[in-house]
């Protein structure tokens, strides 16, 4: 299971729990969410400007 | 109270020379109850209209006078600022203001009287008492955007509340998760297009906001497998809250106080909306090869650094900095130096929407001038395309 970081305001979509609130149960993978879903919290950016958190790590450092 | 930041070794102090001045964005409920007491002194009927005086008057010439102020948190001490959590309870206090100033209000629509109003109010005094009241609801509204935008889930149910006296609760949906997405695009009801008049755009953006708002939240519930005709849909919970006040106040006031209390809605949601139209005014973000909008960046609004409006509004009007970091509280907002400025603060901005000719003779070489001449570029009112192409041409 993998978590995937808005680069705008930082939420966390986290494969294993998903957002059911939104429609995205538990272990609905990243791939599967439409590609025009937009951040929850921010809502400026969408489901393909998401990072795999490593790699926003990455970038950070 | 001074924050401190360590960088490198260095240490970063800033104080928040505006910290306490948030309080009076708490007291602006109360505008309508000064109208009482002036009321009581000069036994006016003019009295009652002290609120929208306060807003288009007051507030403006305040403005001219005390001039900009665009000191800017340092980027260190931003993570800090935003966790003091004085300025969230500052924002907090609005609300029970605002209830408790709508209920004395609805008890005078009601017929009721009070020391220094011997009588019951006639109908000119109770229109102003409502515009008054409906100053507030408007701001109101803006306290909700301020709390809506928020991660905490309390805080966008005080959204909710803030935007029960307009009936406006699926503006915390809308603006979000539709009005942030489509921002200075052809697509977007809540960003006035050049050469759109605010009168025009009124009917367009609060019809227009209301279906995104429903659409939204029916594309929610789709995903969801379930009905969206649930108190679980964010529109209808919000509407909830409005139908709990007013059919409260109606209960203790009598049915006659229903009119005003229409007037006073439409009255905040109109100045709500009249913000909404000089935010973005033709400002047009350009598509980029994949089909999308570019980013929304701080050259597509419109920024005030007039410090009445500011303190008023929670820093709306370093809107440019609202844009790219959404979540942000109000008291980190920064001025972006190079984004566009409007002549005066968004209250005087208002005013001067109030009369089309004014406005465009003071807005539209600004939105050209921002595009250097290129009319293409600024989202342009189809109405008015033609026209605008003929006069700016060359």
């Amino acid at each position: 299971m993998s978590r995937f970081i808005c680069p705008s305001c930082e939420y966390v979509y986290d494969e294993s729990t998903g957002n059911p609130r939104e429609g995205w149960p538990a272990g609905t993978p990243f791939a599967e969410i439409d590609a025009d879903w937009t951040c929850p919290d921010c809502g400026v950016r969408e489901q393909v400007d998401f990072l795999p958190i490593e790699q926003h790590e990455k970038e950070l450092s | 109270m001074t924050i401190e930041a360590t960088v490198d070794g260095t240490v970063i102090q800033w104080r928040d020379r505006k910290r306490y001045l948030w309080v009076i964005g708490a007291i602006v409920p109360l505008i309508p109850i000064s109208a009482w007491g002036i009321h009581a002194l000069t036994g006016s009927t003019a009295a009652w209209y002290f609120g929208p005086f306060f807003v288009f008057v007051i507030v403006p010439i305040v403005d001219l006078l005390v001039g900009r102020d665009g000191e800017n948190p340092p980027e260190e001490v931003l993570a800090e600022l935003e966790d003091d959590r004085y300025y969230r309870w500052v924002t907090y206090a609005f609300i029970p203001a605002q209830v408790a100033g709508l209920i004395w209000g609805a008890y005078l629509l009601g017929g009721g009287t009070l020391p220094g109003i011997a009588e019951p109010l006639g109908v000119a005094a109770k229109i102003g008492l409502a515009l008054s009241l409906g100053m507030v609801a408007g701001i109101g509204i803006n306290t909700a955007h301020e709390l809506g935008h928020k991660k905490e889930e309390y805080e966008r149910w005080f959204a909710r509340a803030a935007l029960a006296q307009t009936f406006y609760g699926h503006f915390f949906i809308e603006h979000n998760r539709g009005h942030h997405v489509r921002v200075a695009t052809p697509d977007d009801p809540a960003s006035g297009r050049l050469g759109e008049t605010v009168w025009e755009f009124m009917p367009r953006t609060v019809v227009g906001s209301l279906r995104s708002a429903w659409d939204l939240e029916k594309k929610r519930f789709a995903r969801l497998k379930t009905s969206h005709w649930s108190i679980k849909n964010d529109v209808l919970n919000a509407w909830a809250f409005s139908i709990v006040l007013w059919g409260g106040l109606t209960i203790a006031f009598g049915w006659e106080i229903l009119p005003y209390l229409v007037l006073q809605a439409v009255a905040g949601i109109w100045l709500l909306e009249s913000v909404n139209y000089l935010e973005h005014y033709g400002m047009k973000r350009k598509r980029v090869e994949s089909g999308r909008y570019e980013r929304v960046n701080p050259s597509h609004s419109w920024n005030s650094n007039n410090i009445g409006t500011n303190v008023l509004l929670y820093h709306l009007q370093r809107h440019s900095d609202h844009h790219a970091n959404p979540t942000r509280r109000y008291q980190a907002l920064r001025d972006f130096k190079d984004a566009p400025v409007l002549p005066t603060g968004y209250a005087g901005m208002i005013v001067l929407s109030w009369v089309p000719q004014i406005w465009r003779s003071v807005m539209d070489h600004k939105v050209l001038d921002h595009y250097d001449g290129d009319l293409t570029l600024a989202n342009v009112h189809p109405r008015t395309a033609a026209k605008y192409e003929r006069k700016y041409a060359s």
